[in-house]
């Protein structure tokens, strides 16, 4: 019985004070920034939409609460800088590629600066739904050149621990159609020109994603979660393993 | 990248003109571009920091003071990719003679002098070509900040570097700013191949020397538009 209290919130008054580890940037990173004050822990959930990501991210909050670490919640678009227009932006479809791409960056940029390390030098966890890694993956399917977006992202944090929660498209088109009956102009990669089909479109950008991921993880050595298992297999899984980060691991 | 337009093969050529406001570039490209016009030619005259769509972000966040180096820095690279992928690029493609007040070396020194890593903010702008001629006008740093402080204008807070820290007065602040941003310029000045004016010579003197270059570097005739 001992082992399972891991997965539900504890009764018990004893707080595990995180071990602080060395932080660092891909990169050249941001002007001023003092790594070694970030006593927080960066903590990333990455998957496309229907993948479980939100499930995840609200059970780990819960339970990281439960657990006594304050927690915040960061996600793509959500910059008070650059977030409406963004979104007008990308209802318009105007804008090409390198400009869309550098938005985003600004987006996160704004995000990190603002949100991200002040948590972090709180000592704060902070949940990403969404880092670097689903920003350059769209870009890289996309024909954006690889060096260029490393320079970029350059500024980014590496964060602590990173879940790729994966699903097969076929699988996943499912998930999305259970949920909103329509499927996502971007989510299908339209803008592509894959094929006019949208449902089609959307299994071969999916599955271009997915295997940009799969590259990316063996350069950044992230975890590939199977989401396609039930919620709490998942959720015991990633606790299991942000415990480790916890403890310095 | 480190090739000009003309060495990626495109038919138009890029002019740009750089260095510290008040040292008279805005008036020389504008010289430039009624000559060039008037023997007529095809010619597109842009300005830096003008699409409409990322205006809206960067006064919003120049308001409230929201910017650091970086989103400062990001912001405007936006916003120049957006003009360079939708005008400049289909612009040289088609043939024109664009010219630029501004380009990204005002980038280069700017952000640089905010702190942002060289290489970092280089890479950003990789996707641009280089310009087939920069016009650096180099002026006597009094010069330039008398003929822009004379009018005592109201400074905009990042415009006078204050986001720096450098002196709580605006003017004070402005003119440490601007001093490193000229010694950014100088120091590009040879790795970017600067054809470097002297901006304390009578306008039509300097106008004489830009004309000879323009059309000595480019072969103005095929850029005759058609009727």
């Amino acid at each position: 019985m001992a082992r399972k209290t891991k997965s539900a919130p504890t009764n018990e008054a004893e707080v595990l004070v995180p071990k602080v580890t060395p932080k660092r940037f891909f990169g050249l990173g941001l002007p001023g920034v003092e790594v070694e004050k970030l006593s927080g822990k960066l903590i990333v959930v990455e998957g496309a939409d229907g993948s479980g990501r939100s499930t995840q991210i609200a059970r780990l909050i819960q339970w990281l609460e439960a657990s006594g670490h304050h927690t915040i919640q960061v996600g793509l678009k959500r910059s008070s800088l650059v977030s409406e227009e963004l979104e007008a932006a990308q209802q318009g479809n105007i804008l090409s590629r390198t400009t869309l791409s550098l938005f985003y960056a600004t987006d996160f940029a704004d995000q990190l600066e603002n949100t991200i390390l002040p948590a972090l030098r709180a000592g704060s966890m902070v949940l990403a739904d969404r880092y670097i890694y689903t920003l350059m993956a769209r870009d890289l399917v996309r024909g954006v050149d690889e060096q260029w977006l490393r320079n970029l992202y350059g500024i980014a944090l590496v964060p602590d621990a990173v879940f790729y929660l994966e699903v097969r498209p076929e699988k996943l088109v499912q998930r999305v159609f259970a949920k909103q009956q329509a499927l996502d102009y971007w989510e299908s990669g339209m803008d592509l020109g894959l094929s006019r089909d949208m449902f089609d479109s959307f299994l071969q950008y999916q599955s271009r994603m997915r295997d940009t991921f799969r590259r990316l993880q063996r350069h950044y050595g992230f975890d590939l979660i199977d989401a396609e298992r039930p919620v709490e297999r998942i959720s015991a899984d990633l606790q299991n393993k942000i415990e480790t980060v916890l403890a310095g691991g | 990248m480190t090739k000009t337009f003309a060495e990626l093969g495109f038919e138009g050529r890029l002019i740009a003109v750089e260095g510290l406001d008040g040292s008279g570039k805005s008036t020389q490209i504008y010289l430039l571009k009624r000559w060039l016009e008037m023997r007529g030619f095809k010619v597109f005259f842009s300005e830096w920091n003008s699409s409409a769509l990322v205006k809206s972000a960067t006064s919003k966040g120049k308001k409230q003071n929201l910017l650091t180096p970086t989103t400062f820095s990001l912001i405007h690279a936006t916003d120049f990719a957006d003009r360079y992928e939708r005008q400049l690029l289909p612009l040289l493609k088609a043939g024109y003679l664009v010219l630029c007040d501004r380009y990204i070396f005002t980038a280069f020194a700017r952000d640089v002098v905010r702190g942002c890593p060289p290489a970092w903010v280089r890479g950003l702008y990789s996707f641009a070509a280089l310009p087939d001629i920069t016009f650096f006008f180099r002026s006597h740093l009094e010069v330039s900040l008398n003929r822009i402080l004379d009018n005592r204008p109201t400074l905009k807070h990042h415009e006078a570097g204050m986001d720096l820290g450098l002196s709580s007065d605006p003017y004070e602040s402005f003119r440490i700013f601007q001093g490193r941003i000229f010694e950014q310029y100088l120091a590009m000045s040879t790795e970017f191949n600067f054809v470097v004016m002297d901006a304390n010579q009578r306008i039509e003197e300097q106008q004489g020397l830009v004309r000879r270059l323009v059309e000595n570097r480019i072969d103005l005739p095929t850029f005759t538009a058609t009727k």
